[in-house]
């Protein structure tokens, strides 16, 4: 099993997700520089956090046109599993390949901070390792996370099941206090159709040791392994 | 020849950039604004080898492909000389 992550000029959360899996996750990872045109041989690839190309015009807006993307659909397409992070989010639904756009903040602030985000779906090849309603501490760190996508859209999210993650309190109650950026619905991540794309504005990277605050968004790297060690083995 | 690209919010979008300057706005004194709403402006230089009309139509494709994100924004063109 081999996991890439992507790096754009301006990425910044790539080595926390090449730790997570090097370190945690003990499997073999690379970096894909963002020119590569080819994902031969991955498993599935980590779009990261960061400011890729300073979010010049708009956050991921720039990277969406980057040789790599290309390879990125293609490899969504062939069913290969695509984890955007934050600024990856928010390049996975500039370049289509999640609904919606990611705006910015209601409160117009930089957010960095943990919050409480509940596990909406379960059946995912993401968060197969947690139970619907389980409430997650990750963090937060970004400037445009408001969420926000057209009714028709919503409904569809809600109907597939493609809400995977929304902000709450600690006891689960998906409040208004609760949303760190205004965000439609408190969403804070979704998947596509094929639930093989995820995207998600809390970095769970960041959170995958005791020391460092928490350690819940371990379970969100195991479940990937597992779909993709399960998904083999069917073959 | 030149290109002016306006991208704006759509109208159903929130825009709370718009309302913090608006808010200040009304801060200094000037009290008869009703909103405000903010966006971003183009100038694109062409090389003068297109008409007008095929110059619209690839500055129409640059705004709607590069430019504006159309889930959340709207854009005009103007197309000068």
């Amino acid at each position: 099993m081999k996991f890439g992550v992507v790096v754009f000029p301006g990425s910044n959360c790539d080595h926390d997700a090449y730790h997570v899996f090097s370190k945690h996750v003990g499997q073999p990872v690379d970096f894909v520089w963002h020119k590569e045109t080819d994902l031969n041989g991955f498993d599935a690839v980590i779009v990261p956090g960061g400011f890729s190309y300073g979010d010049y015009l708009r956050a991921g807006a720039l990277a969406r046109f980057s040789p790599v993307m290309n390879a990125v659909k293609r490899f969504a397409a062939d069913g290969k599993h695509v984890f955007g992070i934050c600024n990856g989010f928010q390049i996975l639904c500039e370049a289509g390949l999640l609904p919606g756009a990611l705006m910015r903040n209601a409160g117009l602030h930089f957010v960095c901070r943990h919050v409480n985000i509940r596990v909406e779906n379960e059946n995912t090849p993401f968060t197969s390792d947690y139970e619907n309603g389980r409430v997650l501490s990750i963090p937060v760190a970004h400037a445009e996370g408001n969420y926000t996508c057209d009714d028709v859209t919503y409904s569809s999210l809600e109907e597939n099941g493609q809400i995977v993650f929304r902000y709450c309190d600690e006891n689960g109650e998906a409040t208004d206090e609760a949303n760190p950026n205004g965000a439609r619905s408190n969403i804070a991540g979704i998947c596509n159709q094929n639930r093989n794309v995820l995207g998600m504005m809390p970095h769970p990277e960041r959170a995958c040791e005791e020391l460092l605050g928490s350690n819940d968004g371990r379970a969100m790297f195991s479940s990937l392994t597992s779909t993709i060690s399960r998904l083999s083995l069917n073959q | 020849m030149k290109a002016k690209v306006f991208v704006t919010l759509k109208p159903s979008v929130l825009d709370p950039q718009g309302k913090a300057i608006h808010h200040s706005i009304e801060g200094i004194g000037f009290a008869n604004i009703s909103d405000v709403r903010q966006g971003k402006y183009f100038e694109i230089a062409l090389d003068g080898s297109m008409d007008k009309e095929a110059a619209r139509t690839e500055i129409e494709r640059i705004a709607k492909d590069v430019l504006a994100n159309p889930v959340i924004e709207d854009y005009r063109v103007e197309i000068d000389g």
